[in-house]
């Protein structure tokens, strides 16, 4: 039986095959220029035909094949490898001189056995995994905390151990350049809430009322709680991406054997940089949230920019600002906990960094709610 | 006498307001390994980073087969590149690492690809690590996957950036034989810029050497010769500790 010369149907190829079936024995013998090109067309060629259940003795002829290159080689030696480890037996023979060194290059390791691929997962196995994962996450976050508070003793002791010079930065970078994202969302929320309030009050007659509740929600809820989301995502985020890359190219590492504490040099200074602007910058969220309200009272409702800020007045009480400066100190904590903890968790290269980074936001976005939603019932339990 | 595989000619190279190299020509034969040598600071790999078209240069030209400057254009590459780290691909496998080229650039059947991406890392000293993570692999082990992976698309051109640097004794021994043998055997031009200079009289047939000061090719030829014959002091100075290294 031979395939020589090459059927007419195939594509133009430089090389051809001849097979010799003695019955126990199988000799195939190439031809021409074999190449990657040809891979694919000698592989299909072969594997039909190559089985050691047909086949006890499989001889690959080289004698005829004027050039190989590493490709074609790659997949004959790898033919014989496979066919030798299914049993049968297979020599690779009559190679000039110059074909045989890369016959020998390929065959100059033996093969392995490698490592299976990881098992498909079942779905109850892989919600128990996830749940163990979060369960870890969480113990992860506490000690991450146990850590910090027993580092602050030696930084309370040694103030002069922690990176102080880098808070100002750090406020800069977290504070300064936020303040157009955070004026923007907060001026929208404003206006978006007296919108929708408008709609059903002036259905009462109750239009003066928006600056009432505006005013409140702003300054109690979402500011506080707006400005922390844009933290979190902008700051937030980068700390944990900073930290995250820092670590896998062993920055953190080479700071541990020069005596500076990950904690003391990396995370304090970002956790006090957003301790210190967070209030700056949710009492500006607060300020243009009503000023959104306003311009829907203005343009929308008919009310006077004198009418509407002396009711936003009587509706406030200084604690309720205060409220949300207390939130939002501890927000700070929590994004910068969050993030500094996920950054400095991170392994693996550039997967790592992005699957850390996207774990600290979303955590802490959860813990900001988690926060929000412990004071907004402490708050309440107190009548205050 | 066959065209040189590549081509430099008045090549100036820098970063910022500085240049590194200036007005540089020099040619690298078919089949040959080249080597780029120099101190720390020459440009030797951002001069490699030019040759395989991931900076500019800022004045002169780079042929490569005859093709002008190298652009990183979406498509199969002539030549296949090692960077110093390895740069393997952290979300895949080393298999996967390997295999993306075949895969993408030929229309193989997956089992063919298999069974190519098993003979490289088997060549590179790799057997059975296809479902090894880059994580999970040493450094040495990294920087030969990558060798794989460079030339799984059977390029003409290996360009190796400090391949051996990082490595313990026997690995780099292990690769400089297996650069050769590729060299020798696949009749690949290998270009390499390094500065193991134990490696270098090993497997360089001609080297180039930068100098930061003068900002140009200070010697150029057989690095053995170079080594025997030099007059020049920071040559002979670079190839005196190679003598005491040797």
């Amino acid at each position: 039986m031979t395939t020589w010369p090459k059927a007419e149907a195939e594509r133009t190829r430089a090389f051809g095959i001849e097979y010799l079936d003695t019955g126990a024995a199988l000799e195939v013998r190439l031809a021409g220029t074999l190449a990657l090109a040809d891979a694919a067309a000698l592989w299909r060629e072969l594997q039909p035909r190559l089985h050691p259940s047909t086949h006890e003795e499989v001889r690959l002829d080289l004698s005829g094949v004027e050039s190989i290159d590493g490709g074609a080689m790659a997949l004959l030696v790898q033919t014989r490898w496979d066919l030798e480890t299914a049993g049968g037996r297979c020599e690779i023979t009559g190679a000039s001189p110059a074909v045989q060194k890369i016959v020998d290059l390929y065959q100059s390791h033996p093969p392995a056995d490698r490592r299976p691929p990881p098992k498909a997962r079942s779905a109850v196995e892989q919600i128990g995994n996830a749940t163990y994962e979060a369960l870890l996450e969480v113990q992860l976050v506490l000690a991450f905390v146990g850590s910090m508070v027993l580092s602050m003793g030696g930084v309370l002791r040694r103030p002069r151990t922690a990176n102080w010079r880098e808070v100002a930065h750090i406020m800069n970078r977290t504070g300064s350049d936020a303040v157009p994202i955070v004026v923007l969302i907060n001026f929208l929320i404003g206006f978006v809430m007296g919108f929708q309030s408008a709609v059903q009050l002036k259905q009462f007659g109750a239009n003066i009322f928006v600056a009432d509740l505006v005013g409140l929600s702003i300054t109690r809820e979402l500011g506080p709680l707006m400005t922390a989301i844009i933290v979190c995502g902008r700051s937030g985020a980068a700390f944990a991406a900073e930290l995250g890359t820092m670590k896998v190219s062993e920055e953190v590492d080479a700071l541990r054997t020069m005596g500076f504490g990950p904690l003391r040099y990396l995370v304090f200074p970002r956790i006090l940089g957003l301790v210190l602007v967070m209030p700056i910058l949710t009492l500006l969220g607060d300020l243009v949230g009503v000023l959104g309200g306003l311009l829907v009272g203005i343009t929308s409702l008919d009310l006077t920019v004198t009418g509407y800020l002396i009711e936003t007045q009587g509706a406030l009480h200084i604690w309720d600002v205060f409220q949300g400066l207390i939130k939002c100190g501890f927000f700070a904590i929590a994004i910068g906990v969050v993030s500094c903890q996920q950054g400095l968790a991170t392994s693996g290269g550039a997967e790592g960094v992005g699957r850390r980074t996207t774990a600290s936001v979303v955590t802490a976005l959860f813990a900001l709610i988690l926060v929000d939603a412990g004071f907004t019932v402490l708050f309440h339990a107190l009548h205050l | 006498m066959t065209a040189p595989i590549i081509t430099v000619t008045g090549l100036t190279m820098g970063w910022d307001d500085t240049n590194l190299l200036e007005d540089a020509s020099f040619e690298v034969e078919r089949g040959e390994v080249f080597a780029i040598l120099g101190g720390s600071g020459t440009g030797k790999s951002t001069l490699l980073r030019h040759l395989v078209g991931l900076d500019a240069p800022r004045a002169g030209a780079i042929h490569i087969e005859g093709v002008g400057t190298p652009s990183l254009e979406v498509g199969r590459p002539s030549y296949g590149v090692m960077f110093q780290s390895g740069a393997l691909f952290g979300s895949m496998t080393v298999g996967e690492n390997v295999a993306l080229g075949l895969t993408a650039w030929t229309r193989l059947p997956p089992a063919a690809v298999d069974a190519i991406v098993r003979a490289k890392l088997r060549l590179v000293g790799l057997a059975g690590f296809e479902n090894h993570t880059p994580a999970e692999i040493s450094g040495g082990m990294k920087k030969r996957a990558a060798i794989a992976r460079a030339m799984v698309l059977e390029p003409e051109l290996l360009f190796l950036d400090e391949p051996s640097a990082g490595l313990d004794p026997v690995s780099a021994v292990e690769l400089d034989e297996l650069i050769l043998t590729l060299s020798d055997a696949l009749g690949l031009t290998v270009v390499i810029v390094t500065h193991e200079l134990e490696s270098i009289f090993k497997i360089a047939h001609r080297c180039i050497m930068l100098d930061s000061k003068t900002r140009s090719i200070i010697a150029r030829g057989d690095p053995r010769e170079l080594r025997d014959t030099s007059r020049d002091p920071d040559v002979h100075h670079f190839f005196n500790r190679t003598t005491e290294d040797a």
